[in-house]
């Protein structure tokens, strides 16, 4: 463990991929998001914990504007977000999602869930974007799926589809909003894994995760959010051996020891 | 049991009470006292009231007669059916040229049950309704007139539309071919209000022609319903696109019209556009009677169905609208591709069923003065050489009525059955 405290990659000369700065976002009163200030750099990946409710999630759906936030500044891919529906639609280009309960479209086969953007929105050729989907089907380890549709695949699949999905669009950043919760436990490391796969080729991810064996693995940062703050980040070997406020403490007390 | 071989089980009969026939009457009927004396006491009521009918409807009948005057004092006079049923299924439309109404209708028929097979649900399918509509109402009318100023409308309209949905994935040659259309309808439509070009239309006259106003009875009743759904069916679905809008002008217009519509009796509406509307067109300018009914069918029926639709829309996972979203598709795309597609599968049921509803609420258009099946039916009545015999007219129209929505409940039966097998959710 000699070189445990060192960092995974030396970032001091990437380029910064998203900025955030003094962004705060309200629902009514509530004020989900206070004086977030985040910084990523191109292949740098973060984990993003936090106690329920805590605000991990409408974090990275600001960054893709799912969400829209009130305060402060948001730039992605030397974009800065606004209400211009081209600008959204220029930064959803470079920004895949991977969400907890899959949301693949039942509608449509596991290859049309995977060509749909590429031919839609990237005007790729059909039979271009069907190549493109069966090479990232075999990388997630379910090319004979291609045919069937979501409904017939189980969970940890439907999650690796969907991961293939957004990388059909060849993303230059992903967002993951825990992408193992809706999992039973069985399943969540055929996901985990192909995430490390991922990380390990070098895209940039921004990971909101209790997983803390994946945390160690692959992450450059651990961020620790509670109520709406960045309550503290670090490292993930310091992170998780001397977080150094009270309620980090608290919440990987609770998290570690369950 | 010697004769029984080891390992073998003999084969005895099931106990008598509760198998064949008279075991499920004696489960299902006579279960206990009273559940008997009830079914004694309803066989007799059905009987009674069954040999009653087909004493007046059958046994007493009269078949053949010159005149209602023949038939008095026997039973049902289905003569009058027999003299009058061109007219009823036809109306005033010339006696000599029924064959015209009754190759539309069965054109229409077909094309209905085309579309009730779900492997035709595809592009094919629009083509087929454009010929076949063409085709019936070429055969109402006789003649049909296709002024320049609408070629040019369609190819703008037909150019715009391809330019939008094509847009995304079509090649260049194609999109090019789209651009070329919208610019020639908008260039010939420019000039053809401008007076440059001279007015001109497409004569398409191979039979007599037939005015609306001559059109009558089962045509009619299709027509309606049938044209009435057709465009309320896209109208509604963008009434409920609408609804849903970020936009609040929008928005309000949409929920405005649909309470308004939803708050009104179709009669008042079909009121509204026979005796008002034309007091606020300018004079000289008049609008088939038809034409206005049938508007206002579509305007009543796209009320109704949009808020179908809205449930159908609000029945999907908010997921589904991220993950769109979350691609970068557009408004257009996300709509098109993802949320309808899942949205109508889900409202196809009751959609079906309130099309039973309006196939028979067509019928209140005999207020103004249409000769729909009900009305020529009604009209059958007035003869004084028939009189007195509304009963046995009401009955077949009744029954035909029927035949329709049957078939339509058993349809929907039939496809909900379908739908759910065929859910992978
Ligand atoms: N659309 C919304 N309207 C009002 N409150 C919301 C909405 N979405 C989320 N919230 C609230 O914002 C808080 C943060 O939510 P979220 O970002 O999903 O938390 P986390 O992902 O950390 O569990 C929660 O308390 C949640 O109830
Ligand atoms: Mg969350």
């Amino acid at each position: 463990m000699a070189t445990a405290a060192q960092p995974k990659q030396d970032l001091s000369h990437a380029p910064s991929v998203i900025t955030l700065k003094g962004v705060n976002k309200w629902y009514g009163q509530f004020h989900v998001l206070s004086d977030i200030n985040l910084d990523v750099k191109l292949g740098e990946k973060i984990v993003v914990c936090g106690p329920s409710g805590s605000g991990k999630s409408t974090l990275i759906r600001c960054i893709n504007r799912l969400e829209e936030h009130q305060q402060g500044n948001i730039v992605v891919d030397g974009v800065t977000l606004s209400n211009d529906v081209k600008n959204i639609e220029a930064i959803r280009r470079e920004v895949g999602m991977v969400f907890q309960s899959f949301n693949l479209f039942p509608h449509l086969t596991i290859l049309e869930n995977l060509t749909l953007a590429p031919i839609w929105v990237k005007k790729m050729p059909k039979k271009d974007a069907e190549e493109v989907a069966m090479n990232l089907l075999k990388r997630v380890r379910i090319p004979e799926q291609a045919l069937k549709y979501p409904g017939q695949l189980s969970g940890g699949q439907q999650q690796r589809v969907a991961i293939a999905r957004a990388l059909c669009m060849r993303p230059k950043i992903m967002l993951f909003d825990e992408p193992t919760s809706a999992l039973d436990p069985e399943m969540v490391k055929e996901v985990l894994d192909v995430m490390i796969e991922l990380a390990r080729e070098g895209m940039t991810m921004i990971c909101v995760t209790h997983e803390m064996g994946f945390a160690r693995a692959v992450a450059d940062r651990v961020i620790f959010m509670d109520r709406g703050e960045i309550v503290e980040q670090n490292e993930p070997e310091a992170f998780f051996a001397h977080p150094k406020n009270e309620r980090t403490k608290t919440f990987l007390g609770q998290i570690l020891h369950h | 049991m010697a004769d029984v071989l080891p390992g073998e089980r003999p084969q005895l009969a099931p106990p008598v009470d509760d198998t064949g026939p008279l075991g499920w009457v004696r489960k299902n009927l006579f279960s206990s006292w009273g559940n008997g004396i009830t079914t004694v006491v309803l066989i007799v009521a059905i009987g009674w009231i069954l040999s009653g009918f087909l004493h007046w409807a059958v046994f007493t009948a009269t078949f053949d007669a010159k005149s209602g005057a023949e038939c008095r004092g026997h039973g049902a006079c289905w003569a009058l059916i027999r003299e009058k049923y061109r007219y009823i299924f036809f109306g005033s439309f010339p006696y000599e040229q029924h064959w015209r109404p009754l190759f539309a209708v069965v054109a229409m028929l077909a094309m209905l049950i085309l579309s009730s097979d779900r492997r035709m649900w595809n592009k094919r399918l629009i083509a087929i309704w454009g010929v076949g509509s063409f085709v019936a109402f070429l055969l109402m009318f006789g003649q049909i007139h296709i002024s320049l100023g609408l070629i040019l409308f369609v190819a703008l309209a037909a150019g715009g539309l391809g330019m939008i949905l094509r847009g995304a994935i079509a090649t260049p040659g194609e999109l090019n071919g789209w651009r070329a259309l919208a610019a020639v309808g908008a260039l010939g439509l420019i000039g053809r209000i401008t007076g440059v070009i001279p007015t001109w239309s497409l004569a398409i006259a191979p039979l007599s022609y037939v005015e609306t106003g001559l059109w009558g009875g089962i045509p009619v009743t299709l027509i309606l319903a049938t044209y009435g759904l057709v465009f309320a069916f896209p109208f509604g679905i963008l009434l409920a696109l609408g609804r849903r809008s970020n936009l609040p002008l929008i928005k309000g217009l949409c929920v405005g019209f649909i309470e308004l519509i939803r708050g009104v009796p179709l009669i008042s509406l079909l009121i509204m556009a026979s005796v008002m509307l034309p007091l606020f067109l300018p004079s000289g300018m008049t609008i088939d009677k038809f034409l206005r009914a049938q508007v206002a069918v579509i305007l009543f029926a796209g009320a109704y169905i949009a808020e179908i639709i809205r449930g159908g829309l609000q029945s999907l996972p908010k997921g589904q609208f991220e993950a769109a979203d979350a691609m970068g598709l557009n408004y257009v795309q996300k709509t098109t591709l993802i949320i309808l597609p899942q949205a109508l599968r889900v409202v196809i049921p009751p959609l079906i069923n309130t099309f039973i509803g309006f196939f028979k609420d067509t019928s209140l258009v005999l207020i103004i003065g249409i000769f729909d099946f009900l009305n020529t039916a009604n009209q059958a009545l007035v003869d004084p050489n028939w009189a007195g015999f509304p009963g046995e007219v009401y009955l077949f129209a009744a029954f035909i009525y029927f035949c329709f929505c049957y078939s339509m409940s058993r349809y929907s039966k039939h496809l909900e059955i379908e739908l759910n097998k065929g859910t992978r959710r």
